[in-house]
């Protein structure tokens, strides 16, 4: 891991999370590994989706910050399933 | 199942604006907020301009949980190593009635929705709307949410659940396809430093607050930058245009690394602590492109209603999201009132928000966002504008110095400008903003 990814997850670090048990997000890979985009991998500001070695996404919805850029620059229909976490549970920002 | 006059979804400003003026009519009102507390989920550069509150909350500023006053606003043009800033101070904004401020969300939020609870209004956090429920004729009646038994029932829902509001998406108000187009993705860092630092660093005095807006700072993405200062600490941040960045393949955290490593921004936040790193969506379409903001027994206001405006010299948001959530809170009312709020009853929303400044100041903003996101404004005018100030102020001697008009023909030419497409920008910035 480079010196700035280890910066970058320091930063991620300060943000607060209720984790729910239900993943609000789900990421179909089988509808990833045919896309030769994957905008979601540079675009996502927590940095959640992670290329596989099989051309999949592996997706990880517990640091999420519910804005959405995914479900709206993914050209590929039924690749992302994108709802908010269940109330009280996800992302609590202190200083936005 | 509870019933309600209104069910306002969305305890942002715009939400609480309509709590509290429909609680103040009488009328029942619940408000529904999905976070743990208002202001959880919510995200800005950090600036509200008050006035708006002026008819809502006698002496606003006496009240609102600001962080500082904002006395100085500059506004930088950036190339890599360079910046041109315009910079300006009036301690008249460190007065009453001020003009802006710089508050966190997660203070300004729930002293919004502790207005609208004081004037009756019913809150219901950590509950999400999760889609509309409709009556025989179709028209919208209320809310289902994520808690057993949680149908609301209303006779208006006014939907204010942000930028990304599947309640105007589900009843189809606005072109969910292009909304990529319109939707900018702003990412901030709120760094800490000592307050004596800060009022150093930035020459301010007591509750004094400084305001950043830069341009040419997002390298191949199409947008800008901002910082703002706390009390304690600073917020820097990038807005970066979704289709942009998704073509530039770049990622926001590593523009917003550059940014704090410019020459011009790195003095200014060195030594400080992050503390918070938060990211959130902008819709940005400006008038052109806004969803339609009345359907049968339901109304938008804020984000939801895409009013937020991002012209270049002017960001503001939460001040059109009070204005446009307390007409929608007395609209409804109004159409309560007289007994119809179909999508014909409540038309008078659009009506009261085309007279105030809410869509006035979209109206005459309309060519605005196009302008500042365009090519030129981008990426050729910081360096022209960069080249222009370095070739004026250089002395060059023995070298006589040169012609400004030249200069100015020189610095066009060397970043690709034509002098009547400048001229055209310019007419289109007068028009806009005259």
């Amino acid at each position: 891991m480079s010196y700035a990814e280890r910066a970058f997850d320091d930063v991620l670090s300060t943000v607060e999370f209720h984790v729910g048990e239900r993943a609000h997000i789900t990421v179909d890979t089988s509808v990833c590994a045919s896309c030769t985009s994957q905008v979601c991998v540079h675009a996502c500001p927590a940095d959640l989706f992670v290329p596989m070695a099989d051309g999949g996404i592996l997706f990880n919805y517990e640091h999420c910050f519910e804005c959405g850029t995914c479900y709206l620059l993914c050209d590929q229909p039924g690749a992302i399933t994108w709802t908010y976490p269940d109330g009280g549970q996800g992302v609590v920002f202190t200083k936005g | 199942m509870s019933e309600f006059d209104v069910v306002v979804v969305g305890a942002g400003p715009a939400g609480s604006a309509a709590a509290l003026e429909v609680a103040r009519s009488g009328r029942s009102v619940a408000l529904v907020e999905r976070g743990p507390f208002p202001g959880s989920k919510n995200v800005y550069g950090g600036v509200v301009y008050g006035r708006v509150l002026d008819d809502l909350v006698p002496n606003w500023w006496e009240h609102m949980p600001v962080e500082r006053w904002v006395t100085r606003r500059s506004t930088m043009v950036m190339t890599e190593e360079r910046a041109l800033t315009v910079d300006f101070r009036t301690q008249d904004w460190g007065r009453p009635p001020h003009n802006g401020a710089t508050v966190h969300r997660a203070d300004l939020d729930p002293w919004l929705a502790g207005l609208a609870v004081e004037a009756g209004a019913v809150l219901v956090p950590a509950t999400v709307a999760t889609g509309l429920l409709r009556g025989p004729d179709g028209a919208v009646a209320g809310v289902r949410t994520d808690r057993p038994d949680g149908d609301l029932r209303a006779g208006v829902v006014i939907a204010c659940d942000g930028v990304n509001s599947f309640l105007a998406k589900e009843a189809g108000l606005f072109d969910a396809s292009r909304q990529a187009e319109h939707t900018m993705l702003g990412v901030k860092e709120t760094i800490a430093l000592p307050r004596d630092v800060i009022d150093q660093r930035f020459a301010l005095r007591g509750d004094e607050g400084a305001d950043i807006e830069m341009l040419g700072c997002t390298g191949d993405v199409p947008g800008g930058g901002f910082l703002y200062t706390q009390r304690e600490s600073v917020s820097l941040g990038v807005v970066l245009a979704l289709p942009g960045l998704a073509a530039a393949r770049t990622r926001p955290e590593a523009l917003l690394a550059d940014l704090k490593r410019h020459p011009a921004i790195a003095p200014l936040i060195a030594g400080g602590e992050v503390v918070e790193y938060s990211a959130h969506l902008i819709p940005e379409g400006g008038y052109r492109h806004l969803p339609r903001l009345a359907d049968d027994g339901l109304l938008l206001a804020g984000d939801a209603a895409g009013l937020c405006l991002a012209a270049g010299i002017w960001l503001e948001g939460v001040n059109f999201a009070l204005g446009s959530g307390a007409q929608a809170g007395r609209s409804a009312v109004a159409a309560l009132d007289e007994g119809d709020t179909s999508k014909r009853g409540l038309a008078g929303y659009r009506k009261a928000l085309e007279r105030s400044f809410v869509l006035a100041d979209h109206r005459k903003l309309r060519d605005i966002p196009g302008l500042v996101m365009s090519e030129r404004v981008q990426r050729q005018y910081p360096g022209l504008l960069c080249d222009l100030a370095q070739s004026v102020f250089q002395v060059d001697n023995p070298r006589p110095k040169p012609g400004l008009r030249g200069l100015l023909r020189r610095s066009a030419k060397d970043n690709g400008v034509r002098l009547r497409h400048l001229v055209r920008d310019a007419v289109t910035g007068m028009r806009g903003f005259g």
